[in-house]
This record gives structure tokens, C-alpha cells and sequence, in this order.
């Protein structure tokens, strides 16, 4: 019997996608034979509005590329300015980006991990990421006045000190995590359905992972122990004692569990940083009107979702010449159309769901 | 006591007597009972539906560490007849290029092996509406057409997510229906009645469950594969699929579909209830309240899974059934048969 | 931050003066078009091997396509930088060395209208298209009116 194949356009309006990414499938059945992924749905043209903005409004835009962590994307652009200045900002103010940044690492994490299950029809098993997530959030929109898009860093250091509702509001966090933890390993990783659904599904090997660009949990689940954290310190990264736990061979279910246990590392960063906090100011001597020199630098930081780099050209003006963003979920995705090819589809809802994945970050 | 136990049943002769003694011909009294035991069935279909399509979204939310429905009526009670206002009042949008006859009677056609299901199951003491000799030949005769309005519905949709949805469905319910009677054949061979009124006498000592404890597991499995529901919802498959057979169904349609699902499900577990777990029998309570009792735990049971579990490949659901599920079964009905043999004729030596 | 190995020799030892160093950052060199694929292979193969970024900068006079390279294992981070002119922006590809180049390349060639020669598939990706112009030109004006 002669058999056709077809063609399947999954998005930019799918459930399963994120947001508006767009796989065009050809299918052999339900076996994908051919793949091709269009991006740019979500293209803001962040990059070019950038051009007309000072440095510090810069800063509000960074929180929509990754927008499940904003405070990340925060980060790496005043830490570049920083470079490019030659500010030292106080310790105090470090301390809190830390601790900030990993809580929101530990959010974001929350929302691939519970994002990812549920995209396998465990629907139950989003909520209760989803509550942890929440008291992230209700924590930072104490801190910032919003829950996603926060702004709350400064070229030079914060915009302003911690409440003091802060403190209570995180000692609480830091006493029910464990549990949270504890009782989610119970409830996911045994269960065989997930087991039969992510064991070897879009395994990727060292070699190729590195040529695509993988980076963050994705690059580290095919067990290349990378981490900016580690290898090229920012910030004060080289004062707290965590692991960068790495995968065995690159498939949906190593994914999992590099991120649960870069969930605990999170967890053990931000209360070493969080028993130190110093006191202090939180900002440091910065010109009211910054006018960086003429010249360019380029930091990259460890973001949820990997390396997370910035480049900044200056012309000596207020205004940054140009702006651009290494996304790393736009490097992650590029792997998709040679992995797909042999997968069911119900696999390729998988890997999708196992890469966690922004488009307002792929997009920009 | 014996009245409440029995109310359905004297309910039922005094419409007859009353029929009879106006002066109607034996004919048309049964042509009467008939519509009455038909519109006794639909409401009891109907209420049924309405009330788990809530009980479900209560309990899910209840999993789920949320309140779930709980703004309109006491508690949220009346967020299904809301939700059914909405449906009513939605607009009929049927797909260009869709073949309009098919997709439309797709939702109608799913209702008929549903209630047709209905008219043999024993809710209580001498309370089906036809105690037929071939019980439980009949139900899983026309449970297993419930395949053609799925495919309908997903071929006359003219979308390929539907039909793969489609495609999905025949081959897992013509799959999962040889496991499902296997374990149903269990209990046929030890009553040794087709009879479901029959089988639920049987378990006046031991419910079925305890003797076929295999079977009972392989029921439930077959039964949430044949019912569409996770971890077995490939047809739906709404993270892959966006809702697979259902993509294109809206408003009204969409609804009904809805609806048999849990009319579906309902009966299911009905058939759980009388095979397996001694139907309407029960000490103290009325044999019915007994018999809706198990059914809403049986239910529950089913909304439990779907709760919790991720959903299942479609190879996986194939390699499953039939290299496993089938052999398991086949393996149940032959211990069983030596067991009833031993059991009536003794080891004969 | 100092690199461990000093890429910069390495580089003019092999290339001479094909290879510009920029002597206020020890971890920039300058390539130009010709030879930037050769460049790149070589420092891939002397350990640098995560190709982090390709971005690039109107400079008005001149477009830079910046390279930023780091290795998966250790802390070394070199740039290289390639100058084309506004006339010829072009440069050859380099997705036969690195995967990821394919979708970095062609985000740089939407935006920017540098062309990558060799590029298995130079289509634009974050406009649609159809789209004229290349947004991040310092010469491009949208639709709206605004530069």
C-alpha cells in the first residue's frame, strides 16, 4: 500500500509551545520524518528600541526577555555597564542580587519543571511547583511592586534596600521548600509513565549539545559540567559552595532531574548568602547621568535557562550605540529540527516541554 | 425499610396498573413503560453527567491544592447549569471543507450506545429497565460502537489533529476492548450467567473482586482506556493534540461531547460496580443508594488517576494492550476455568 | 580577566599579520574577511570551543561582526572581531564548524544585512518575510518615521 506523508504545523498557536514558537512537522504517521522551527513571532525589536533609550531605561526592558526571570536578565546588563564603568558596588547590594537571582532561578525552575510534567498529562503535578513559584513572586512584588517584570536593579547596585517584611516572608520560604522538594521527587520520579515517557527521548550527545550552542541545564543534562557560575565567576559567585549537577546522557529525563537538583543548589546558594548579608548601602557612587565611555564589553551570566550574555557598545553618549542579547533559549531551540526527526509526537511534545524555553527570550 | 428499598420498583408497577386499568392493550402499556423506563434512564444520565462533570473539577481541585469551582450557588454547585447556559448560547461554528452531515451527528450519535448501555444496568433490586438473558453480551456490544461517533467526529472535522486523534481512538478502543471482556469473561464463567441481575446475586457471599482480583485491575485499565480518560487520553491528547477529536467542536456539540464522557465513565464504573463489587448489594441502606454509593467511589477512583498520572505514548498504549494486557487476561480466563472446573467436579482422581 | 593562554601570540605566530591585536584588551584580536573562517577553526581546535555569540555593530563608516569565544572547560574568552566595509558586508559562514552559527548567523544577517557566504539556508528569522531593510542599520528608517 502506498503510504503519503504530511504535514502537521504545530503553533504558532499550540498549547504545547510556550507562547508562539512554530514547528512545521512532516509526519510519516505519527513519526516525524522532517522538521523545521520558525521563530519570531514575538520579535519585539527589543535591540533597535534600545538604541533610543538611555542607559538606566535600558534596564525595564531586559525583565521581558526572559520574563519568568526577569531579575537574571537585570543582572547581566547592569553587571555589564558595571564592567564597562569600572564601578564596585557594595557588598550588601551584591549579596541581595545573589540571593535574588537564585530565588528567581529556583521560580523559573518551577515553572519548566511543572510546565514540563504537565505537557506529559500530569496536570495535577503544575500546581505545586506553581505554589512555590508564587510565594517567589508575592516575595518580589513586595520587594519591587510587580511580579514579573520587577526592575529592581541599578546600574550600580539596587534600587532600593529589602523591606523588612522581606526577611519573614523568606524564612518561611527557606523552612517549607525542603518539603516541597522532598514530596515532588516522590510524586514524579518513580512514576513509570513518566520514566516510559522521557528514558532516551531526545537524547543529544556531549559533542553535538557543544556545537548547537546548549547551554545552562539543557547542556549540562548531557552530563558537559558548564556553569558561568563556575568557570568564569561574576558578581561574588566564587564565595558560595555549591555543585553543578550534571546529567548522563542528554535526554528529557536527565533534564528533570538536573533541574530539580540545580533547584537545591539554588536553594543551598541563597541561604549561605542569605546568613552573611552584610550591612550597608545598596548603591554605590554612580553619576546621575551615565555616560560610559566610548568602547565595548560583553558579560555573560547563568541564567535559569543558560548563558545569558550582553553586549553593549557605547559612543561616548548617554545613549548605548547598541545593545544586543546572547538569549540562550534561542541558541537552545536551534537544536530542535535534528532531534526531532524519529520522534512520535507525543515525544516531540516532550522535548519541547524538557527544554524550557521562553519565547519572549528567543524572540527579543 | 423493604418500602425504600423497593420505592422504584412500586413506583414503576403503579404506573403500569394505572396505564392498565385506563383501558390501554397490553401493547401499548409496554410501549408506555417503555418511555417512562427511557426517560427515567436520560435523567438519570443527565443528573449524572451534570453532577460529575462537577464532582470532578471539585475533586481535581482538591488534588490540586485549589478550591476549584466554588463562586455560583452553595459552594458552586450550580457552576455546571451556568456552563451549560454558556454552551447553549454559543455560536454552531461547523469548519469550512468539514463533511457537515458527519461532524454534526458525530456529537448526537455518541449519546446512543450510552443510553442504550444504560437500559440493562441494575441500579438496585430488581431495578433495570430490561433484565435482558445476555447482559453483559449486550453491553459490551454496544459500548464498543461508542469507536464510530469518535471517529466521526474526528474524520468529519476535516482537521489533522483531529484526525490523528481519530486514528488515536479505533485503534486504542478496538485494542482495549479484548482485555476489557476477557476480564468481564472471568465472572461469567464462575456465575455462569450472562445475566447481570444474576451476577449481582452471586455476590451475596464474595464480591467478584476478591475472586477475579486480576481481573478487576485489568477492568480498570481497559475501562479508562476505552473511556478516553489520562492516563489514556490520547485521543484528547490536549497537550499534543489540542484536544485531538474535539479541536473543532464548540459550543453546544463540544458539550455533548462532554457530557458522554462522563455519561461514559458513569457507566463504566457502573459495570465495575455490578461485576466486580457486589452491584447493589448492602447491608442497612436501600440497594440503590448501596449501588450509587460504589458507583461514586469507583468514579472517584477514575478521576483520582486521571488526576495524577502523565499520559501515555501511543506505542506504549499498543505494545501495553496487546502484549500484555491481552495475554494477562487470556492467562485469567484459563486459571479460572480449571479453578471452576476443579471447583464443580473436584480433581477427579 | 586574564586569559591562561596568551591567544594573541598564538594567533600572530600563525597568522603574522593577517591577524590584528588589540593591544589595550588582551583578549581581543581582529580578523578580517578572508580569513576569519581559518582563524576561527584554529582557536576551536586550540581549545576554545564554545562559540558563545556572533553579534554585530554599525559603526556607520564600517560594520564589526563580533565573535565571542569560550571554552566548555575553562575560563578563557577571546573576541574576534571582523570590520567589513558598508559596500561588501560579507563574510563567510561559519556553520561548518559550529552548529549553532546557523540560527546566530542568520539573526545577524535579519537584523543587521550582513551576508554569511556558504550559510546553508540565509533566510531572515525574527522578521517575517518579505520585510525590507535591516533594522539595526543606523541608516534605516521604519515605516512609523522613527530612525
Amino acid at each position: 500500500m502506498k503510504t503519503q506523508t504530511y504535514t502537521l504545523n504545530l503553533g504558532p498557536q499550540h498549547p504545547s509551545t510556550h507562547g508562539v514558537l512554530r514547528v512545521v512537522l512532516e509526519l510519516d504517521g505519527e513519526t516525524c520524518v522532517g522538521s523545521k522551527t520558525h521563530v519570531g513571532y514575538l520579535h519585539r525589536g527589543i535591540e533597535k528600541i534600545l538604541e533610543d533609550r538611555t542607559y538606566p531605561q535600558v534596564i525595564p526592558y531586559t525583565d521581558r526577555l526572559d520574563y519568568l526571570a526577569g531579575i537574571n536578565n537585570n543582572l547581566v546588563y547592569v553587571q555589564t555597564m558595571e564592567k564597562m564603568m569600572n564601578i564596585e558596588i557594595p557588598e550588601r547590594a551584591e549579596y541581595i542580587r545573589v540571593m535574588l537571582a537564585e530565588l528567581m532561578r529556583i521560580a523559573s525552575h518551577m515553572v519548566g519543571i511543572g510546565i514540563y510534567i504537565m505537557d506529559l498529562g500530569a496536570i495535577s503535578a503544575v500546581f505545586y511547583p506553581f505554589i512555590e513559584r508564587e510565594k517567589i513572586l508575592d516575595m518580589m512584588a513586595h520587594l519591587s511592586g510587580s511580579r514579573m517584570t520587577f526592575n529592581y536593579m541599578r546600574i550600580g547596585g539596587l534600587a532600593h534596600d529589602i523591606h523588612s517584611d522581606f526577611k519573614p516572608e523568606l524564612d518561611k520560604f527557606i523552612v517549607e521548600f525542603p518539603r516541597f522538594i522532598e514530596d515532588y521527587h516522590r510524586l514524579i520520579d518513580d512514576n513509570e509513565i513518566f520514566i516510559a515517557r522521557t528514558k532516551n527521548v531526545g537524547t543529544i550527545t556531549a559533542e553535538k549539545a557543544k556545537s548547537y550552542g546548549l547551554t545552562g541545564p539543557n547542556l549540562r543534562a548531557c552530563g558537559v559540567k558548564h556553569d558561568i557560575r563556575k568557570t568564569n565567576p561574576y558578581g561574588i559567585y566564587n564565595r558560595f559552595d555549591f555543585e553543578v549537577p550534571v546529567g548522563e546522557i542528554g535526554d528529557c529525563y536527565d533534564r528533570y532531574v538536573v533541574r530539580m537538583k540545580e533547584v537545591e543548589e539554588s536553594f543551598k546558594i541563597i541561604q549561605q548568602a542569605y546568613k552573611e548579608l552584610p550591612d550597608g548601602p545598596v548603591m554605590a557612587k554612580v553619576p546621575k547621568l551615565i555616560k560610559p565611555p566610548i568602547g565595548d564589553v560583553y558579560h555573560q551570566t547563568e541564567n535559569p535557562k543558560g548563558v545569558l550574555g550582553c553586549y553593549v557598545v557605547s559612543d561616548g553618549t548617554p545613549k548605548p550605540s547598541r545593545v544586543h542579547f546572547r538569549r540562550p533559549s534561542f541558541n537552545n531551540i536551534s537544536i530542535f529540527d535534528e532531534i526531532f526527526i524519529g520522534h512520535k509526537i507525543a515525544d516531540i511534545i516532550a522535548i519541547l516541554a524538557s527544554f524550557d524555553f521562553v519565547l519572549g527570550e528567543v524572540d527579543a | 425499610m423493604e418500602f425504600f428499598n423497593k420505592i422504584f420498583v412500586y413506583i414503576a408497577q403503579f404506573i403500569r396498573e394505572t396505564l392498565a386499568a385506563l383501558g390501554f392493550t397490553p401493547v401499548w402499556v409496554e410501549m408506555g413503560m417503555g418511555t417512562v423506563y427511557l426517560v427515567a434512564i436520560l435523567g438519570v444520565c443527565t443528573l449524572a453527567a451534570l453532577f460529575y462533570v462537577l464532582w470532578e473539577r471539585k475533586l481535581a481541585g482538591y488534588i490540586q491544592y485549589r478550591p476549584g469551582p466554588n463562586r455560583l450557588g452553595p459552594n458552586g454547585w450550580f457552576q455546571t447549569v451556568a456552563d451549560a447556559i454558556k454552551l447553549l448560547t454559543k455560536e454552531d461554528i461547523v469548519p469550512c471543507g468539514a463533511d457537515k452531515a458527519v461532524h454534526l451527528l458525530a456529537p448526537v450519535f455518541i449519546f446512543v450506545p450510552t443510553v442504550l448501555a444504560l437500559a440493562v444496568v441494575p441500579f438496585g433490586e430488581g431495578m433495570a429497565a430490561i433484565d435482558l438473558d445476555l447482559g453483559i453480551f449486550y453491553l459490551i456490544a454496544v459500548t464498543s460502537l461508542s469507536t464510530i461517533p469518535i471517529f466521526m467526529g474526528g474524520w468529519g472535522s476535516n482537521n489533522k489533529y483531529s484526525l490523528l486523534g481519530a486514528m488515536r481512538a479505533v485503534a486504542q478502543m478496538v485494542s482495549y476492548e479484548i482485555p476489557l471482556v476477557f476480564s468481564l469473561l472471568g465472572v461469567v464463567l464462575i456465575t455462569g450467567t450472562l445475566q447481570l441481575q444474576g451476577i449481582v446475586e452471586a455476590q451475596s457471599k464474595v464480591w467478584f473482586v476478591f475472586l477475579q482480583p486480576i481481573a478487576f485491575l485489568i477492568f480498570i485499565i481497559a475501562a479508562t482506556a476505552e473511556t478516553n480518560r489520562a492516563p489514556f487520553d490520547l485521543p484528547e491528547g490536549e497537550s499534543e493534540l489540542t484536544a485531538g477529536i474535539y479541536t473543532e467542536y464548540s459550543g453546544m456539540k463540544w458539550a455533548l461531547f462532554f457530557l458522554a464522557e462522563y455519561c461514559n465513565l458513569f457507566i463504566v464504573s457502573a459495570i465495575g460496580v455490578t461485576v466486580f463489587l457486589g452491584g447493589w448489594q448492602g447491608p442497612f441502606l436501600p440497594s440503590w443508594v448501596w449501588f450509587f454509593i460504589k458507583t461514586h467511589l469507583l468514579f472517584s477512583f477514575f478521576i483520582w488517576i486521571r488526576w495524577t498520572f502523565p499520559r501515555i505514548r501511543v506505542d506504549q498504549l499498543m505494545n501495553f494492550g496487546w502484549k500484555f494486557l491481552v495475554p494477562l487476561s487470556l492467562a485469567n480466563v484459563f486459571i479460572t476455568g480449571i479453578g471452576v472446573y476443579i471447583y464443580y467436579n473436584g480433581l477427579g482422581w | 580577566m586574564e586569559n591562561k593562554i596568551n591567544y594573541q601570540e598564538m594567533l600572530t605566530g600563525k597568522f603574522g599579520d593577517k591577524v590584528v591585536i588589540n593591544a589595550e584588551k588582551s583578549y581581543e584580536v581582529y580578523a578580517n574577511a578572508d580569513n576569519s573562517l581559518e582563524v576561527l577553526e584554529f582557536l576551536k581546535a586550540e581549545g576554545l570551543n564554545f562559540l558563545a555569540d556572533i553579534s554585530s555593530a554599525d559603526y556607520k563608516d564600517y560594520f564589526e561582526v563580533v565573535y565571542q569565544l569560550y571554552s566548555f572547560d575553562d575560563p578563557d574568552h577571546l573576541i574576534v572581531k571582523v570590520k567589513l566595509t558598508h559596500d561588501n558586508p560579507q563574510v563567510t559562514s561559519l556553520t561548518s564548524l559550529w552548529a549553532t552559527a546557523d540560527w546566530l548567523e542568520r539573526e545577524v544577517y535579519d537584523l543587521m544585512g550582513i551576508t554569511f557566504i556558504n550559510h546553508p539556508n540565509l533566510e531572515r528569522i525574527l522578521t517575517w518575510e518579505g520585510f525590507e531593510g535591516h533594522p539595526l542599520r543606523k541608516d534605516f528608517v521604519s515605516k512609523s518615521g522613527r530612525k
